[in-house]
C-alpha cells in the first residue's frame, strides 16, 4: 500500500466518524462532537456517548467485517461481483429471525441469536451440497448451492410471513433490511470479540488468497494447500458475515463493491486490499447509516436500503467498466 | 535433488482405464527430460502425480529421497516449481507482483517481502527478458509475454526442479525457441527440468531423454535417437511418420499426407 492510499484511507474513516457522531435526529456541530466526546457533562454528550459512539463504531465494524468477507469470497470463488451472503447466509439468518418473530421469543437477543444460527445452519447445508464424496470443492457447486439453498429458505421465510400478523411481518421485514438502532456498547463488545478471531484468520491467509486467485493449479504449484485454505477461508467468512447479520440485519452491497473499488485503490495484493477493504467498508457503512438517520428525520429508514440506493449505481458502473 | 517416481499408477473414480498405470521415471539435475504423448496419454496427469496433487492407487513419489507425502506443500515449492499448463491471467495484478508471488512459499503467512526476495524476481525477471514488462498488469499482456513472466515467476522460486506442462503451445517461433534457449541454459547450470510438449521435433533437439506415453503407459523411455523413430512413435500417434536426421543424434519427424512415402532430404544431410 503506498503512503498516500493509507493517509486517504485513515482521512475517509476520520471523517466518517465525525460525520457519523454528528448526523441524527438532532445534528451537532464537529465541534459539538467534539465537547461532548471530551467532557462528559457537556451539552449532547449522553446522546454521543451512549447512543451514537457505539452505533457508529458498530457500523464501522460491521461494515469492515463485510468489506473483508467479500474480498476474501471474490478470491476464493475467482469472482470480483461475489457478495458475502452468496453462500445462503442472507437466507438462512432471514428463516432464524422471522421464526423468532413469529414465536414471540421474548428476549431481546432472540431474533439476532436466531438469525445467526439460521445463517450458520444454511452454510453448513450449502458446506454439505457441495462436498461430493472424493471431489474437491469446487467454487462454481459452491455458488450453485449456495443459489438454491438461498431459494429454499425465501419460501420457508414467505411461508411464515404469510401465516403472520401485519406487525409481525413489518417488523420480520424492517429487521432484515438492516439498521443500527438496536446498537449499544454492549452489542459492539460481543460483536468485536466475536470478529476478531475469523478477522485474524483471514488476514493470516491473505498471501493464500493471492495464490487462490491465481486458479488452483498455479496455487498448488506455489505450495498453497487449496483445499485446506478454501475450507478454512469459508469457515472465517461465514462466521464472520453471520455475526454481522446478527447484530444489523442484512446490509447488502458493502462486501460487493467495497473489496472491488479498494482494488484499484490499493491493488489486488491482499496483505494491502484486506485493511484497506475494512477501513473503507467500515467508513461506508458509518456514513450509509448516518444518511439512514437523517434523510427522513426524525424516522430512521433500515440502512440496507441507503446501501443498496447508493450501492446499486456503483455496482452497475463497476460491472460495465468489468466488462469493457 | 532428485524426484523420483516408481510404478505411478492413477485411477479416477468412475474411468474404465487407468489413467496413468506403471510409469516411473527420475527428474535430475542437469538433464532435461521431455514427455511426449497423443491428447489424453495421461502426460498431465503425471505431472500432478508426481507432484503429490492426484491420489495414487500404486506407487509412490519421493523427493530428495523422502516420500513426497512427508513434504509440507509450500516445502516442495521452495524447490520443485512447476509451470501449470493453462492459467488465466488475474486482473489488476501486476507483472513485477505476478513474479513475486514465486517468493510465498519461502515467505511463509506474515513475513515481510524483504530485499533478497525483490532482488530474486527482478533476476529472474531478467532472465526472461520480463524485466520490461514489470509494471505491466499481467491481463494486458500477449500470450508470449504472460508465458514470460510464468517462467520468471517459477525462477524466482529458485527452485532446483522445473516442471513445465507444455511451455511453447502458445508461444510463436521466436518465443518458443527462446524460452527452450533459456531453459537449456538453466540446464546447463544444474537445473533439472521435465518438460511435457506436443512438440516432437524441439524435444529431439532440446532433451537428452525422452518418456512416449500412450493410454497411461509408458511405451518408449530413452535417448531421442532411440525414441523418435517410425516404430515407436507410428503406433503411438497412429499417424504415419517419416523421420530424418538433422544432425548426429537429432532425429525429426514428419507428418506424412496420405499417399506420401518419405521426407523432403534437407538440412545437413542434403550436401551428402
Amino acid at each position: 500500500m503506498t503512503r498516500r492510499a493509507v493517509l486517504l484511507l485513515v482521512a475517509l474513516a476520520a471523517a466518517a466518524l465525525v460525520i457519523g457522531l454528528a448526523s441524527g435526529a438532532s445534528g451537532l456541530s464537529p465541534g459539538q462532537v467534539w465537547r461532548a466526546l471530551v467532557d462528559p457533562s457537556a451539552a449532547g454528550a449522553v446522546i454521543v456517548r451512549q447512543l451514537r459512539a457505539p452505533r457508529v463504531l458498530l457500523a464501522f465494524a460491521v461494515g469492515g467485517s463485510l468489506a473483508v468477507s467479500g474480498a476474501a469470497l471474490q478470491a476464493l470463488i475467482r469472482n470480483p461481483l461475489a457478495d458475502p451472503y452468496l453462500l445462503g447466509l442472507s437466507g438462512g439468518a432471514g428463516v432464524g429471525a422471522v421464526i423468532a418473530m413469529a414465536l414471540r421469543w421474548p428476549s431481546a437477543w432472540a431474533v439476532p441469536l436466531a438469525a445467526f444460527v439460521g445463517a450458520l445452519g444454511a452454510v453448513a447445508l450449502v458446506y454439505r451440497l457441495s462436498a461430493v464424496v472424493g471431489r474437491r470443492l469446487d467454487p462454481r457447486v459452491l455458488l450453485l448451492s449456495g443459489v438454491i439453498v438461498g431459494a429454499f429458505a425465501a419460501a420457508i421465510m414467505t411461508a411464515i410471513i404469510s401465516l403472520s400478523s401485519a406487525e409481525q411481518l413489518r417488523n420480520a421485514f424492517l429487521w432484515l433490511l438492516g439498521g443500527f438502532g438496536a446498537a449499544s456498547w454492549h452489542a459492539l463488545v460481543l460483536f468485536a470479540a466475536w470478529a476478531a478471531l475469523p478477522l485474524a484468520v483471514l488476514v493470516v491467509s491473505g498471501r493464500g488468497l493471492d495464490l487462490l486467485h491465481l486458479g488452483d493449479e498455479p496455487a498448488e504449484s506455489l505450495g498453497a494447500d487449496v483445499d485446506r485454505l478454501r475450507r478454512r477461508i469459508l469457515v472465517a467468512t461465514s462466521l464472520l458475515t453471520a455475526a454481522g447479520v446478527a447484530v444489523s440485519g442484512i446490509v447488502g452491497f458493502v462486501g460487493l463493491i467495497v473489496p472491488h473499488a479498494m482494488r484499484g485503490v490499493v491493488g489486488p495484493i491482499h496483505r494491502s486490499l484486506l485493511p484497506g477493504a475494512f477501513v473503507a467498508g467500515g467508513a461506508f457503512l458509518v456514513l450509509a447509516d448516518a444518511l439512514a438517520r437523517t434523510v427522513v428525520r426524525p424516522m430512521e429508514l433500515p440502512v440496507g436500503v441507503v446501501t443498496a440506493v447508493v450501492g446499486v449505481p456503483i455496482f452497475a458502473l463497476l460491472l460495465r467498466r468489468s466488462l469493457r | 535433488m532428485i524426484l523420483e517416481a516408481q510404478g505411478l499408477r492413477v485411477h479416477y473414480p468412475g474411468a474404465d482405464q487407468p489413467s496413468l498405470d506403471g510409469v516411473g521415471l527420475r527428474v535430475e539435475p542437469g538433464h532435461l527430460m521431455a514427455v511426449v504423448g497423443p491428447n489424453g496419454s495421461g502426460k498431465t496427469t503425471m505431472l500432478r502425480a508426481l507432484l503429490g496433487l492426484v491420489p495414487l492407487s500404486a506407487g509412490l513419489v519421493r523427493l530428495d529421497g523422502r516420500p513426497l507425502l512427508e513434504w509440507r506443500r509450500a516445502e516442495v515449492a521452495m524447490s520443485v516449481a512447476t509451470m501449470p499448463q493453462r492459467e488465466e491471467p488475474a486482473p489488476l495484478l501486476t507483472a513485477e507482483d505476478a513474479v513475486l508471488l514465486g517468493r510465498y512459499p519461502r515467505l511463509g503467512a506474515l513475513t515481510p517481502v524483504g530485499s533478497a526476495d525483490r532482488l530474486a524476481v527482478r533476476r529472474a525477471m531478467e532472465r526472461c527478458d520480463a524485466w520490461v514488462l514489470r509494471h505491466r498488469v499481467v491481463d494486458t499482456l500477449s500470450g508470449g509475454e504472460w508465458q514470460r513472466v510464468r517462467l520468471a515467476r517459477a525462477l524466482a522460486q529458485e527452485p532446483r526442479l522445473l516442471l513445465l506442462d507444455e511451455p511453447t503451445a502458445s508461444l510463436d517461433v521466436r518465443h518458443a525457441m527462446e524460452l527452450l534457449e533459456l531453459v537449456g541454459t538453466l540446464v546447463v547450470g544444474g537445473l533439472g527440468v521435465l518438460i511435457i510438449t506436443h512438440e516432437l521435433n524441439l524435444a529431439a533437439r532440446y532433451a537428452d531423454r525422452i518418456v512416449v506415453l500412450q493410454r497411461g503407459r509408458m511405451v518408449a523411455d530413452g535417448p531421442p535417437a532411440e525414441v523418435i523413430t517410425p516404430t515407436v512413435l507410428g503406433p503411438v500417434f497412429e499417424w504415419p511418420l517419416a523421420i530424418t536426421e538433422w544432425a548426429p543424434g537429432i532425429p525429426q519427424v514428419f507428418p506424412l499426407r496420405p499417399g506420401e512415402s518419405g521426407p523432403p532430404l534437407f538440412g545437413p544431410q542434403a550436401d551428402r
